[in-house]
């Protein structure tokens, strides 16, 4: 997962983290892995010269975050080479929707909305562990402290990257990133006074949601003429299914991980109590393993962590985009249904010798939508699935390395410990 | 119904009870006193059930102390030391003297618990262990005796061991819990992984049990110990059952000397006694903390287990969807590497409960008995205190008669005369056992240091090589992976 350069301090109503801090710990392997290059990591995308967007800073407050947007471009419609705004999440939210309401773009796999930053868990904990305080040693409370600190950050990190993955896939894409709001919300430097739908806006989109579930189902039963699309919509029904199952199942395990190392720490704290308590040879067992596992707990959670990034993140993005594609199958097939009504409203028409004309001209234009989101989206698909495989290898290459890299640590770790354990006895 | 088996525990796992009565056992293992006990049985359970779990998490040990047995049988002579000196009692003996009593007499003996054979069916059926000791030892009559043992066995022993020993200040190690739920589900036939786990969990710690009681250099020479280990009959003992007649005068008894405990306040004469309590104090509380942690991580571990294998069903699942071969191949070798991972999960959290958080166990329960040998001491001086008391007052009332009519009272002066002497006798054998005690304390206190030194080392460095063994199959596994992973394209 991307994270952006180092920025300011992150202030947060509990606890203030600083991003800088990259000393902390083993802070510097969440940075030292990424590549400087291409950033977006889920997807594989060809940084354009024209026109190029990242997020240089965040600032996380109170309940919401501010991103600075910041775009490098040659492109002639804009003002300046270089620029920078600040954004909030309602503002990519209501980017993502405009493109979804544009039928232009009914062709087109649309870039999946970044989802809300959300750190309710974690601050949620912080609160815990500060109501917790008096039942625990001081050393205790702070190695917990550290480690939300941590989390938090991470969870930071997270949203940063998934907004700049965002960002990057429209920019890339050859007709989206012409998009006029697209070129408002990189540029226009006031707040762009977006609000968050209210109720009646959210109950309306929820009944638009039933009624295109609903009309999905209809249309999917309508079976294609075109092998392509007859495949890819049986493909990508079962594919978006097994990746939810997946994404499921991976969150499930990396929080057993999470958990075990919380453990770990407990029993590390423990012996190390042991140890001073002790006043036998075995004394110095104790603090030896007591630090050793501090130290393992530490790579357990990195392990946690990473492969929630590699993995978990992973198919979570791709659950999104899936969705997208299968959002762009549902246009298309609405629009194949949509013809077929045309040209059956125009044979109507021509029998009946009445609104011939009307019928021909609506029959016209459903044909040329029909047609138009045919191709791009055949190209869309065929995109999806390089970019799709490429994201995978990447980021299994980069698990299998990271875990490795761990495992091999920690064997040392292990195997140090464990010669001057028993040199001792 | 002279066949009851031990099944009748009332709570699982909380303490055995066996009762401290020397019941003599005649070969048919046939107990007088049985058919009484089983009818009080029936009506006291209902009863009693509640009874039982009030009673604190105290080692069983405290039980043989606090009846008012008869007097503990004296451990073979050559052990007595000689009479010490009161001086020599409150200041730090020299503990050369007492390594020297220690050198071991080349300690060679390796004992296995292995082979769970259920025998009978239903509610009567039992697990028989097989019990393996190999030795040089010329203690033993063979250098391998092999023999089949059941639970209420090893109870039986310890029971006997208790009633010998305890009394007396020496540490002897405590038997595996019983436990109903376990039992029950093994006798009525279920083959699952739960039940086997049991099994396996008791074995190894009747395993346990077994060579601890067997270090011992006092314990070792034990008759009873011999026989249990190389005698192929052993009578039945029928009275490790949990709810006795004795058992529930027990039960009651514990709860009042409990309340008495709290009103004997020792002054204690000797720093060591009152160090060494504060010391266990604080180890009990530590242990328990880092036994409680390391059961949390070991369910978390199993969670993971489980977890993983529930991700790896559904990356294979991913992989047979792709409709791209090399990735589909490659989701499909995640989903096998996963697999293979959840295996290791659930062997490392093995590790961590068999190797570690039983140790823990182990000595919590040890830790135990150490408290109570302790509480034995306390009881010693008071009886002591007492005779005293007694004492002081014969001899007052002996000066009062004294003073008056010399003559007429001749009979009265004789009989207080005898009576005083009685109780000066008493007095000295109290303060012998005092001292006996104390010196026997130290003793057995030095012995367990040391053990549990070796004991935490061994664990721990075994522990640390189950984890390295961990990494290393972790790291052979995911460099497999890899290269499918950059095989695609």
């Amino acid at each position: 997962m991307v994270a952006p350069r180092c920025g300011p301090v992150v202030v947060v109503d509990v606890v203030s983290v600083s991003i800088q801090q990259e000393g902390l710990d083993d802070g510097p392997d969440f940075l030292s892995e990424e590549d400087r290059g291409p950033r977006a990591v889920n997807v594989d995308l060809q940084t354009d010269a024209t026109l190029q967007v990242d997020i240089s800073d965040a600032l996380s407050e109170r309940d919401k975050v501010k991103f600075t947007v910041h775009t490098k471009s040659t492109l002639p419609n804009f003002k300046q080479n270089e620029f920078s705004v600040v954004r909030q999440h309602e503002e990519f939210i209501w980017l993502h929707d405009s493109f979804v309401e544009n039928e232009d773009y009914a062709g087109y796999i649309i870039p999946p909305a970044p989802p809300r930053p959300d750190f309710d868990a974690s601050r949620e904990k912080l609160q815990k562990l500060g109501e917790g305080e008096g039942s625990m040693t001081k050393e205790e409370f702070t190695k917990m402290k550290q480690e939300l600190e941590a989390e938090y950050l991470a969870i930071f990190k997270k949203t940063v990257a998934m907004h700049e993955v965002f960002l990057c896939r429209v920019a890339a894409h050859p007709v989206l990133k012409k998009d006029l709001n697209f070129h408002v919300f990189l540029e226009y430097n006031q707040d762009l006074s977006v609000r968050g739908k209210n109720k009646k806006e959210k109950l309306e989109d929820f009944f638009k949601n039933v009624v295109k579930s609903a009309d999905g189902v209809l249309v999917a039963g309508v079976k294609d003429v075109d092998d392509f699309f007859e495949h890819e919509k049986t493909f990508l029904l079962e594919y978006h299914n097994r990746v939810k199952d997946a994404s499921l199942k991976s969150d499930k395990m990396i929080r057993s991980h999470k958990n075990a190392a919380d453990d770990i720490n407990r029993i590390s704290s423990s012996l190390y109590t042991l140890g001073t308590q002790d006043s036998t040879d075995v004394c110095k067992f104790f603090l030896k393993v007591s630090e050793l596992l501090e130290k393992t707990r530490k790579i357990e959670a990195r392990v946690a962590a990473d492969e929630d990034l590699k993995l978990a993140d992973l198919l979570k993005y791709y659950l999104r985009e899936s969705q997208a594609a299968k959002d762009l199958l549902y246009r298309r097939g609405r629009a194949l249904v949509d013809y077929e009504n045309a040209n059956k409203a125009l044979d109507k028409a021509r029998s009946k010798n009445k609104d011939v004309l009307q019928a021909e001209t609506g029959q016209q234009l459903c044909c040329h939508k029909f047609e138009k989101i045919s191709e791009s989206a055949k190209q869309e698909l065929v995109d999806f699935k390089t970019r799709r495989v490429a994201a995978f290898r990447k980021n299994l290459v980069e698990l299998a390395e990271l875990e490795l890299k761990h495992a091999k640590g920690h064997l040392q770790l292990l195997q140090s410990c464990l010669g001057i354990l028993k040199g001792d006895t | 119904m002279a066949e009851q088996t031990d099944y009748r525990e009332p709570e699982p796992g909380r303490g055995e009870e066996f009762s401290p009565e020397a019941e003599p056992l005649n070969s048919n293992g046939q107990n007088s006193l049985l058919e009484e006990e089983e009818e009080e049985e029936e009506e006291g359970e209902d009863l009693f059930t509640e009874a039982t779990e009030e009673v604190s998490l105290d080692s069983p040990e405290r039980d043989v102390l606090l009846s008012d047995g008869p007097s503990p049988v004296t451990p073979p002579a050559s052990l007595i030391s000689p009479h010490l000196p009161h001086n020599h009692l409150y200041t730090h003996c020299s503990f050369d003297e007492m390594e020297e009593e220690d050198t071991p007499d080349l300690f060679d003996i390796s004992i296995l618990v292995s082979d769970p054979e259920k025998v009978g069916e239903g509610m009567n059926a039992y697990m028989a262990y097989k019990v393996t000791t190999q030795t040089s030892m010329s203690l033993f009559k063979s250098p391998q005796a092999t023999v089949r043992r059941r639970f209420s066995d090893f109870l039986g022993l310890h029971g006997k061991l208790a009633t010998r020993y305890l009394h007396v200040g020496y540490l002897v190690p405590p038997a595996p819990e019983k436990s109903i739920v376990g039992m029950t589900k093994v006798k009525v036939g279920k083959d699952d992984s739960s039940s086997n786990e049991f099994v396996e969990k008791r074995r190894a710690a009747l395993e346990r049990y077994l060579m601890r009681t067997a270090k011992h250099p006092v314990l070792l020479k034990d008759p009873d110990l011999l026989t249990f280990l190389e005698c192929s009959e052993l009578p039945r003992a029928l009275s490790t059952q949990a709810l006795s007649g004795a058992g529930i005068l027990r039960m009651v008894n514990k709860a009042a000397d409990a309340v008495n405990k709290m009103t004997i306040k020792m002054t204690e004469s000797d720093t060591w006694f009152e160090e060494k309590q504060q010391k266990f104090e604080n180890l009990d509380i530590q242990l328990r903390k880092l036994h409680c942690s390391l059961d949390s991580l070991v369910c978390h571990r199993k969670e993971l287990s489980v977890n993983t294998a529930l991700f790896a069903k559904s990356a294979a699942m991913l992989g047979n969807s792709e409709d791209h071969t090399a990735l589909s191949r490659a989701l499909s070798q995640l989903a096998e590497v996963e697999e293979k991972v959840e295996q290791l999960h659930q062997d490392q959290a093995g590790a961590d409960f068999y190797l570690l958080a039983e140790l823990l166990a182990d000595y919590i329960r040890l830790i135990g008995s150490v408290k109570g040998v302790f509480d034995q001491r306390v009881r010693l001086w008071q009886r002591l205190q007492d005779s005293l008391l007694l004492l002081q007052k014969k001899r007052d009332a002996e000066a009062k008669l004294h003073a008056n009519k010399p003559e007429k009272l001749q009979q009265a002066r004789d009989d207080i005369r005898e009576e005083t002497e009685e109780l000066e006798g008493k007095v000295q054998q109290g303060e012998r056992d005092f001292e006996q005690i104390s010196k026997t304390i130290r003793k057995e206190l030095f012995r367990f240091e040391k053990e549990r030194v070796t004991d935490f080392k061994e664990v721990i460095i075994k522990y640390l090589e189950s984890l390295v063994q961990t990494q290393q199959q972790l790291i052979k596994y995911w460099e497999a992976f890899l290269p499918e992973a950059k095989a695609i394209s």
